[in-house]
């Protein structure tokens, strides 16, 4: 179960690439595990590691301090393609707990909510701002629904009102669909 | 409520009213019910998980369908023998879900079924794929059954595990597009062909947080496989869904199959229900899109994302954004020359876009009386052991066998290269699958995306080439 998402106050870090797709984030092979944890190594795997495995010093994210950076600005349809859920859980486990874009692919967004990785749809001006200021510190009020940028202009954000309530209280949907039980009986009787 | 009734509604809304076990309100998604699950090994194993940490139970075992696809090797084995699988993941994924369905009486269709096979392959195959159902699946291709009238949903894991407890996916509802291809297509353009000059026309985010319907002379003059093609690229264009509506085509086709009810008289009931699923006149969409289909030409693609089709012949564009010369250096393609002629490595023939029995049809054609391109490795890979069955019967495989292809077992092999079948760093891949981003084939493999018949004639040629000039049959 994903920890309470309330306020988040933490520096960015900023990868300016449109189209982004879950290959990126998780590549396949390593999608045959059979747990949703310790996917953080292989978070942008391609991206980070030579062909022997071993960490390229040249690339940002491997030297990330993912406690003081915590919030992914990336360039416009974040998380495309394919449906893996192992994408969120993969950015989450390495230290994300919110990702910015000016668009986010519609499947990761839903997964990314479910996982304690809290998608932010950022208004044209507001996301080329961050993508033109890397490594600001910004905060992330869930509640109010704003991201507030120090020198920035800060901006208000929509969150799937559901989303945004299992968020803040760190519960799983299921709950809900459980509770109404009778509702999918009474389904099942009348069109069986 | 008939389908028929009140204001004109589109094929989506009336299967998606009949869902309906919950309305949605400002504070919650709709519950929308699941006629269908399908299930593979690499996307379930986490729900199951979730289902034994809180002693729940699959609720409609009878819904639910399993089958081994993404990680299974495609090399052959003698019976008793193990599968030979790349990994023991991948092994030890494949029998949690034996281990998954068994406890929970789901069928899976594994290595003994003769309906094993890509997931999106064998639910139409079986009939299990019908007019009007909602069907899911923890796979972002699950639109692929929308060519049958039924609204398919590729769904995370999470979700995976709600509709396993409780058979209902919470769901916002989407918006609608319709996308009409006017006028027929010129000949030797294929379904692959029409999709990806769609998917460049609208762009890899044309279609978010839409459902498309797809319609007009071009779309209905297809067969049920090349309808399954276009459908299942909608998330390719970001769409949630793709759908076209059911026709004598889709009767035809489904007429006989094995989840289909075999009594005429119930046959001709399931029908007229089926009937009712298509869009009203004056049905409104919150987009339209017009295509001329008769200008699409066959395509390929010269980047890395699905978006970067263009006529095989055509000139590579400039690029217009950083992303587009990061692509340009990857796939290591020149701005101002076309594809064509750019040198082939390997061929991929399969995937749930392009591995049932017409693609192979069209492969074949190509390849009868051909050989392969010296230093080509060409890879053809049928949708399911029933199209491995079918294409021996009809002589396709000596055809591919002859021409120097491997031809091998089902499943989705270098589609995700997750079961050993990829390709190697820089090679060039022409690939009837549905993706070309960086890394998918293999790391550092690039990938071009066509249509069976221009990736058979790339595998003749040895370069990228307009399958026109293969299309007359060889001379002995
Ligand atoms: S063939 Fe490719 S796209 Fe289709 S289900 Fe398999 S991996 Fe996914």
């Amino acid at each position: 179960m994903p920890e309470r998402f309330t306020t988040l106050t933490s520096r960015t870090f900023v990868i300016d690439q449109e189209d982004i797709d879950t290959d990126q984030i998780i590549p396949a092979r390593f999608l045959t595990t059979t747990s949703r944890d310790g996917l953080g190594d292989k978070a942008f795997h391609d991206w980070r590691y030579d062909s022997e495995g071993k960490p390229l010093e040249t690339v940002a994210l491997n030297a990330l301090d993912t406690e003081t950076h915590r919030i992914l600005v990336a360039g416009r349809n974040f998380g495309c393609g394919s449906s893996r859920e192992h994408a969120p859980w993969a950015l989450h486990d390495f230290g994300f707990r919110a990702v910015i874009s000016s668009e986010i692919a519609d499947i990761f967004r839903s997964n990314a909510a479910k996982n304690g990785l809290l998608p932010i749809l950022a208004p044209k001006e507001a996301h080329d701002w961050l993508l033109a200021h890397p490594d600001v510190e910004i905060t992330v009020d869930l509640a109010a629904q704003r991201v507030e940028m120090g020198n920035g202009p800060g901006f208000g954000f929509t969150i799937e009102p559901f989303a945004r309530h299992c968020l803040m209280e760190g519960t799983d949907p299921l709950g809900f669909l459980t509770a109404n039980e009778d509702a999918i009986t009474a389904y099942e009787t009348q069109t069986a | 409520m008939s389908p028929d009734s009140g204001r004109p509604r589109s094929l989506f809304e009336k299967v998606w009213d009949a869902h309906l076990v919950k309305a949605e309100t400002a504070d919650t998604p709709a519950m929308l019910y699941v006629d269908l699950h399908l299930v593979h090994e690499v996307t379930s194993p986490q729900a199951f998980s979730v289902l034994a940490e809180r002693g729940l139970k699959v609720r409609r075992p009878d819904r639910t369908l399993a089958t081994i696809d993404h990680a299974t090797p495609t090399l052959d084995f003698a019976p008793g023998e193990a599968p030979p699988y790349a990994t023991d993941a991948a092994r030890k994924q494949v029998e949690t879900l034996q281990a998954n369905a068994s406890a929970h009486g789901i069928t899976l269709h594994g290595w003994d079924s003769e309906h094993r096979g890509v997931v999106h392959v064998i639910g139409p195959e079986l009939g299990a794929t019908q007019p009007g159902m909602t069907i899911v699946c923890g796979d972002s291709h699950t639109a692929t059954h929308g060519a049958f009238g039924a609204l398919a949903f590729g769904i995370g894991t999470t979700e995976v595990g709600h509709v396993l407890a409780t058979q209902c996916l919470l769901q916002r509802k989407p918006k609608s597009m319709r996308i009409t291809l006017d006028g027929p297509t010129a000949p030797g353009v294929s379904a692959k062909d029409i999709i990806l000059a769609v998917i460049a026309e609208i762009g890899v985010d044309g279609g978010t947080g839409c459902v498309i319907e797809y319609a007009g002379e071009a779309i209905e003059a297809l067969d049920m496989e090349g309808r399954m093609t276009v459908c299942n690229m909608s998330i390719e264009a970001g769409a949630r869904a793709g759908m076209i509506a059911a026709d004598e085509t889709t009767f035809a086709w489904l007429k006989g199959r094995e989840h289909v009810p075999s009594d005429p008289h119930k046959w001709d009931m399931a029908v007229t229900h089926w009937s009712h699923f298509r869009s009203d006149p004056g049905a409104r969409f919150d987009h339209e899109v017009v295509i001329d289909a008769t200008r699409i030409r066959p395509m390929v693609t010269w980047g890395t994302a699905p978006d970067t089709g263009i006529a095989v012949d055509a000139p590579v564009p400039a690029a217009r954004s950083a992303s587009h010369a990061r692509a340009l250096g990857y796939m290591q393609f020149e701005a101002g020359k076309p594809v064509s002629g750019a040198k082939v490595d390997q061929v991929f023939i399969g995937s749930c876009t392009n591995s049932r029995i017409t693609d192979l049809r069209a492969a074949a054609a190509i390849m009868s009386g051909r050989r392969v391109a010296p230093g080509v490795r060409a890879l053809v890979v049928p949708g399911s052991v029933a199209v491995r069955k079918q294409a021996e019967a009809e002589g396709l495989d000596r055809i591919f066998i002859e021409a120097g292809a491997e031809w091998r077992q089902p499943g989705c092999s270098m589609c995700i290269a997750m079961n050993g079948d990829k390709g190697e760093p820089g090679q060039l891949i022409v690939s009837t699958s549905n993706r070309n981003f960086e890394g998918r084939q293999g790391p550092g493999a690039r990938t071009v995306l066509a249509s069976p018949a221009t990736a058979a004639a790339a595998a003749i040629a040895g370069h990228v080439i307009d399958p026109a000039t293969l299309m007359e049959p060889a001379h002995a």
